[in-house]
């Protein structure tokens, strides 16, 4: 492998780890900061991808429609989250296998509704940054990179300033270390929870445009991503959002780098064997406390 | 709230039972003789969706057309349909499903090699009769007798592919395969080949199933200047490896590029990367040239066309669902000329007939591969970008391999994207 060979495939594993940290923000916001098992979070991610499609049908770039759809998720992934607080969180049956059973449930459904709506086929879009590369000397970068990278340096600063900044982030942020404190502060912690729960799945329709921009989809796409998305989410170290990006260029790079060199079979086990490296080293993940 | 509850709850159960038993319902016809029943898994869902709902209207046309000539021995036919949601893991239990619970009386294999491939030690095991539906080399360990694919493929389907690297003077090759039986079948093949056509591999790589860029390895074969790129791939790595191709180039050396890419036989994919196939040459089973004009295929795709739309499935339908209708005709002619359901009788019949169907006379070998396969190479030409209908003419997929069937010469890759 040569030098130049390497760089260029150390510069496409941070493009491509800043698209894998972009589709698992979400997951940290649930599952690490709210400790929710949100394994339909893929799916919303692939819902993200069709809304972003059909918006698109008209006219509408995909990154705009992702912006568009935002708050409609938001309002879906409040709805979610009242259902399964309702159901699940307030009578003391969310532990174990049932919560976990009702995210695949919503997944499976997601994934239903989409196939009777788009069928089975390969869904596209098109963007004017779709297709085209960006030449530096010898080097090619995709465009459609370039926009996952700069989106998802977006979203980690964004969410991360309104974690740590914001009253409502900071509320949030401590319904993950102790609700009981939150409640006796006179917050609601529910409130609180459905609130962020609905930040985690608007991510999903910007980063669902990611998807379709970074290739075509089919509504049996988001299962390809459960174990990729959970992988960055644990290994960022449950609920940090800089961990979360710097888990995925860590994971983009490794894939790039055995893609390029020697195996490209080996990428998945080089990708989860870093996981249950830094596991053993560091339990609570990179940037875990 | 109640009367809404009442109408979503029993219609999401609904949906959630279809799921959870992966069973699509075919409306049975109505006559009161005992069905005939036939049983197949074929992927609905998951990355071989897109073919297999083509392949199933296929079928059901078949279904309705012998039906609406009475049935097959006066007895209407009836198709049991499970989704294998592209997944091999539930073949084997589909399968006992339908021979032990539903009692079907002739099988039909699921589609593609690797949901096939689990199978096969099953119907040995039970001595049936399975007719394959387009799966790759499901049968050369096993060796079952009464197994017979669609497919016309052969144990040497590339050759015509590595063919061409002579009139280009292609000396060195690059080989890039999904880590899945099809695409292995087909690469194993290719690199077993290799001295036999001068050819050094520069570059073999088996990439992972869920890989979501292969810009890396499109980099790294450009780096190791090819003549030939050789690629196995399923639907969606294909078009995203054509697309990576697209972006980052895989150099001027390259003459010869394709091979084994599933996917670009499909309407949406051809009709979405337009332009950037110009240039590609891959296997495919029929094109509209002028050499592959079957008796009763251009009726059949002028109506598969009608209800393809309907349906919302593959609107060109060139790939499986003719071969999936001439299933249904195999079957049909067998089971006339025999007069019989036992898979013996039929096998026997398989074996010592030629088939007459509307992909043209099909006659098996020993394996149950067709005997004189016919595996084409079409090359892509002049394709314009959202433009589906200009598929449907002759000259925009040239067959440029074997010879029987040829109906152009092959342009190297970098001149025919220009």
């Amino acid at each position: 492998m040569t030098p130049e060979l390497l760089v260029e495939a150390v510069i496409a594993g941070i493009l491509l780890g800043c698209f894998y940290a972009a589709v698992s923000i979400g997951l940290s916001v649930a599952f690490g900061l709210l400790d929710v098992p949100h394994i339909a979070h893929p799916a919303f991610l692939v819902l993200g991808a069709y809304g972003a499609y059909l918006l698109g049908q008209y006219g509408l770039d995909p990154l705009l429609a992702g912006a568009v759809l935002t708050p409609i998720f938001f309002v879906c992934g409040v709805a979610v989250y009242r259902f399964y607080h309702a159901a699940f969180e307030k009578r003391g049956s969310d532990a174990g296998l049932r919560g976990l059973a009702f995210f695949f449930g919503i997944g499976f459904i997601v994934e239903v509704a989409l196939i009777l709506t788009f069928g089975v086929d390969q869904r596209m879009v098109e963007a004017p940054y779709i297709g085209k590369s960006l030449a530096l000397g010898d080097m090619r970068l995709p465009m459609r990179m370039l926009v996952a990278f700069a989106v998802a340096l977006l979203l980690t600063i964004a969410l991360s300033l309104y974690l740590s900044r914001t009253f409502t982030g900071r509320a949030i942020k401590a319904v993950a270390q102790d609700q009981t404190a939150l409640a006796l502060m006179g917050a609601d912690p529910v409130r609180v929870k459905q609130w962020a729960f609905g930040i985690a799945t608007a991510t999903c329709a910007l980063a669902g445009a990611l998807l379709i921009i970074l290739g075509p989809v089919e509504p049996g796409l988001g299962r390809l991503y459960i174990g990729r998305t959970f992988c960055v989410a644990v290994l960022a170290g449950l609920g940090s959002m800089p961990g979360t990006l710097a888990a995925g260029v860590i994971l983009g790079i490794a894939e790039s780098v055995v893609l390029t060199s020697f195996g490209a079979s080996w990428a998945p086990a080089v990708a989860f064997g870093i996981l249950l490296l830094v596991l053993a080293v560091r339990p609570a993940g990179l940037f875990g406390r | 709230m109640k009367l809404l509850r009442a109408r979503v709850v029993p219609g999401l159960g609904a949906i959630i039972a279809v799921l959870a038993l992966g069973a699509i319902p075919t409306p049975a016809p109505a006559q009161d003789q005992k069905p005939i029943r036939i049983g197949l898994s074929i992927a609905q869902t998951g990355p071989l969706g897109g073919g297999g709902k083509s392949g199933l209207l296929g079928l059901q046309i078949w279904r309705d057309d012998v039906n609406a000539r009475g049935g097959l021995l006066g007895r209407p036919v009836e198709l049991v349909v499970y989704d294998d949601q592209s997944n091999p893991s539930m073949t084997p239990g589909i399968y006992t499903k339908l021979i032990d619970v539903d009692k079907v009386d002739l099988l039909i294999g699921p589609y593609g090699t690797n949901p096939t491939a689990p199978v096969m030690p099953l119907v040995k095991r039970r001595d049936l009769l399975l007719i394959g539906n387009f799966a790759l080399e499901a049968n050369a360990q096993i060796r079952h007798d009464k197994y017979f694919n669609i497919l016309p493929w052969s144990s040497d389907s590339a050759a015509p592919f590595l063919r061409l690297c002579k009139p280009l003077a292609a000396k060195t090759i690059a080989i890039l395969a999904a880590d899945a039986e099809f695409a292995q079948v087909l690469a194993t093949e290719v690199r077993q080949e290799l001295k036999n056509y001068g050819l050094e591999a520069v570059y073999d790589q088996n990439y992972p199933p869920n890989t979501v860029d292969f810009s890396s390895m499109v980099r790294a074969i450009r780096a190791k200047k090819p003549d030939v790129v050789f690629v196995a791939s399923y639907p969606s790595d294909s078009t995203a490896i054509i697309r990576a191709v697209n972006e980052i180039g895989v150099g001027d050396s390259v003459k010869l590029f394709g091979g084994g890419m599933v996917g670009l036989q499909y309407a949406s994919i051809m009709e979405a990367l337009g332009s950037q196939l110009n240039g590609v040459v891959n296997y495919n089973v029929w094109v509209p040239e002028k050499t592959m004009e079957f008796p009763g295929m251009r009726d059949f795709l002028a109506r598969y066309r009608d209800k393809a739309k309907q349906a919302n499935v593959d609107q060109l339908g060139f790939y499986l669902p003719p071969y999936d209708y001439a299933i249904g005709e195999m079957l049909a002619q067998a089971v006339a000329a025999t007069k019989s359901l036992d898979h013996k009788v039929l096998a026997k019949y398989f074996r010592e007939h030629e088939m007459k169907t509307i992909v043209g006379s099909i006659r098996f070998g020993p394996t149950g591969e067709w005997a004189n396969p016919r595996m084409i190479y079409a090359q892509f030409r002049a394709i314009a970008d959202k433009d589906l209908e200009q598929f449907r003419s002759a000259g925009k997929q040239v067959i440029v391999a074997p010879d029987a069937f040829k109906t152009g010469e092959v342009v190297p890759f970098s001149q025919a994207r220009k």
